[in-house]
């Protein structure tokens, strides 16, 4: 019995094996767990909707394969004799599986030179230039274009990912411009005899990585920072922080103010809650917001859905409980999706500045930094202050400085504006 | 905002530019009574009048001559020549007139003019009905040269034709007349009458063209980018003088240019445009710059296949794109 990669939800299209729970020979029942599979940023097991024995794991753990595909075959209870008898189907299998394997660089690299010229030797002006300029042997440069002319793309291409050295020579990936959405992981060549440890990228690393290099790709980011006085914040949330905790059994956050601030603006300003979508930039209605939720290795963003219409406390418990599940890696997809923008609590860990990648393919994402005392002049005083920097990072395709700066603006005066006095958290 | 079509939009120009101004009129061969032969003064005779709206002999010559006489005594006359192939007997008005009079005045005369003419083919319309005749302009200076390729540029420039203080040419495409639609503001607007307008991005080749060929173009961009082939489309706009600073940057960007006109090939205005690119753009170039155009015969034939032959449409233009683009 084959078992394919599931579908995870829609608009999946392929998932990555996070890990294998079992292996050939186990006997496992109906519902056990069989793999962790990811797709985007969610990590999902596969339960097993047989009882029987693992025969034979066809898609090794980092791999990444599209919906549908076979994973591993199951031998069946009361099916076993039947399947070893097939012969000749068991070996039409085997071919098709070994086909959708990614090709694996396991097999030695070669030190020998490839075959024949890596294309035909005809350069045009652009691709001299920028040969000379970064300084490339064309002569290793592969050529994609007509008659295996290296096109403008193809040095490009070279400028960015290198071109072979007389030591390794590196597998040239296709010039499709497929490279965020590149399946297939594919270890690079060692290019250092330093020793070190190397660290496979699969899983949700990986996952990251595609996101984050298609934001940076698709994206034209611009930034800017605001420093607010937090000081009657900070007394404000001094304030409520022990009858709080007593009464609601989660903690009051900065964060959860900050939140709060920033959905009141984004209310004011809907374009910065947009989204790039070609030809048009589209508005949208619910003020969904991201929050990054970070536990060791991974990166989590589940999302605060109608933030605009929760009150403090509202979003300081989803708050603690997406991250509290986040840590124990409990996220579901529906907890990450329709994020409309993001705000990242960079300050967590101690960060005064910082640009943000955007959250494709949201508008914009804000830092929220550290809050640290400082001496500042008030009414030409120095006070000592509790200070804080906003970091916005906008897609400048979308939003201009002008826009950015009053958005800012309004989260800044809001947050300067939250007193005891007018600050309700219910 | 309501769609408007081609012929609309400019008919819509017309009515605000007279509204706005009592010094604009609209002359020229049955745009009174009749509204003109395709209705691009449609209403105009009753809403304004005969004083404004002239029914005129059948004679350019005195068509444009009479327009630049008012036009020198502060009228904002426009001028339209029925079809533009019957624009050659005014070139002498347009060309030793029009054009030179601010210069030979010393900047004491100007000569507000507009002259409206449909050009261009695939409407069965063969030799006197189907030509593209703008690159005679398209060496004199004092003249500007336009030609829209969407409902909206086709109102704003036009505006903007009428405001501007010399002689303007403003070439509409008879078969984008009907064909092309989209949604028009109803407010008085101008497009920059200077400046080409990039209508789609793109980082594999940039296709130079304007008029009717434009909206091919994006059309044929469209399918290839299914490929992953991605084009940049430049509407020229403004045919004379070019608007070399957009010419430039966008036959850098990608390397890989390809002209398009339905004019004929030797001669047309692309060959000004691959004149600019290769003296500006040699060490970004990728590509030897392609043109694709009518062939260089007498006129458009009225059989349908020979027509079929010589114009432009989308087929053509994407062949020619996805070979340049796998160059």
């Amino acid at each position: 019995m084959d078992v394919k990669m599931p579908k995870l939800g829609e608009s999946v299209h392929e998932g990555t094996i996070e890990q294998w729970l079992v292996k050939p020979g186990d006997t496992i029942e109906e519902y056990d767990a069989l793999c962790e599979v990811i797709t985007d940023k969610v990590t999902a097991e596969v339960p097993s909707t047989f009882n029987g024995t693992i025969k034979e794991i066809v898609v090794e753990a980092g791999e990444t394969v599209e919906v549908g595909t076979v994973i591993c075959r199951m031998e069946v209870e009361g099916e076993a004799s039947e399947d070893s008898n097939d012969g000749t189907d068991e070996q039409t299998e085997t071919e098709v599986s070994q086909e959708e394997q990614p090709v694996k660089a396991e097999t030695p690299i070669s030190n020998e030179p490839q075959e024949g010229p890596m294309n035909n030797g005809q350069y045009s002006p652009v691709v001299f230039k920028l040969a000379s300029e970064n300084n490339i042997d064309l002569n290793k440069v592969k050529g994609t274009g007509n008659l295996g002319r290296v096109t403008k793309k193809d040095i490009l291409n070279a400028i960015e990912n290198g071109v072979s050295t007389e030591n390794t020579p590196s597998k040239q990936v296709d010039a499709t411009s497929e490279a965020i959405t590149e399946n297939t992981v594919q270890p690079e060549p060692e290019t250092t005899s330093l020793p070190g440890d190397s660290i496979p990228v699969n899983g949700v690393r990986r996952a990251i990585a595609n996101k984050m290099l298609q934001s940076v790709h698709e994206i034209p980011h611009a930034w800017m920072m605001v420093e607010v006085d937090a000081t009657y914040l900070v007394k404000t949330r001094q304030h409520h922080k022990s009858s709080f905790k007593q009464n609601e059994g989660y903690n009051l956050t900065f964060f959860a103010f900050f939140v709060k601030a920033v959905a009141e603006g984004l209310k004011k300003y809907p374009m910065l809650n947009s989204t790039w979508a070609g030809d048009e930039i589209k508005i949208h209605k619910d003020i969904n917001i991201s929050i990054a939720v970070a536990s060791e290795d991974k990166l989590y963003v589940p999302v605060i859905k109608n933030a605009d219409d929760k009150s403090i406390k509202g979003i300081a418990r989803e708050i603690n409980d997406l991250a509290t599940r986040g840590r124990q890696h409990k996220l579901t997809s529906q907890d990450m999706q329709g994020g409309t923008f993001t705000v990242n609590n960079t300050g967590s860990f101690g960060s005064v500045s910082s640009m943000g990648i955007i959250n494709h393919p949201q508008a914009a994402i804000l830092q929220v930094e550290s809050i640290v005392k400082r001496p500042v002049v008030v009414n030409d005083m120095i006070g000592i202050r509790d200070m804080v920097n906003l970091s916005l990072s906008i897609d400048h395709r979308i939003l201009d400085g002008l826009m950015a700066g009053e958005f800012l603006k309004y989260v800044k005066e809001r947050l300067q504006s939250m007193t005891i006095e007018n600050t309700s958290i219910y | 905002m309501p769609k408007l079509s081609y012929l609309d939009a400019i008919n819509q120009a017309m009515d605000q530019a007279m509204e706005k101004d009592n010094n604009v009129f609209v002359i020229g061969e049955d745009v009174g009574l009749k509204g003109g032969v395709f209705g691009a003064t449609k209403n105009l005779y009753n809403k304004y009048g005969e004083g404004r709206v002239i029914d005129s002999p059948l004679a350019e010559s005195n068509i444009v001559g009479a327009s630049i006489g008012a036009a020198m005594m502060g009228k904002r006359p426009v001028s339209e020549i029925q079809f533009a192939e019957y624009i050659v007997p005014a070139t002498n008005q347009i060309i030793n007139e029009a054009a030179k009079i601010r210069y030979r005045s010393n900047n004491d005369w100007d000569c507000p003019l507009t002259i409206r003419s449909p050009f261009g083919g695939g409407i069965h319309g063969a030799l006197y009905h189907s030509q593209s005749i703008e690159s005679i302009f398209c060496s004199t200076p004092g003249l500007r040269v336009v030609i829209p390729s969407t409902p909206y540029d086709a109102k704003g420039l036009l505006l903007a034709a009428i405001e501007d203080n010399d002689p303007v040419l403003y070439f509409e495409h008879k078969k984008a007349y009907r064909l092309l639609k989209e949604e028009v503001p109803e407010e008085y607007y101008t497009v920059p009458i200077d400046k080409a307008d990039v209508k789609r991005e793109g980082s594999d080749i940039t296709v130079f063209t304007y008029g009717l060929c434009v909206n091919y173009a994006l059309q044929a961009a469209e399918i290839l980018a299914t490929e992953g082939i991605d084009a940049e489309i430049v509407d020229l706009r403004s045919l004379y003088p070019l608007d070399k600073e957009t010419i430039i940057n966008c036959a850098k960007k990608t390397g890989k240019v390809l002209v398009v006109t339905e004019d004929n090939l030797e001669g047309s205005v692309m060959s000004e445009v691959s004149a600019i690119i290769a003296e500006n753009c040699l060490f970004d170039l990728d590509a030897p710059i392609a043109r694709l155009a009518g062939p260089d015969v007498p006129a458009m034939p009225f059989s349908p296949p020979m027509e079929d032959f010589f114009m432009m449409n989308p087929v053509k233009i994407e062949e020619k794109m996805r070979t340049l683009a796998e160059f």
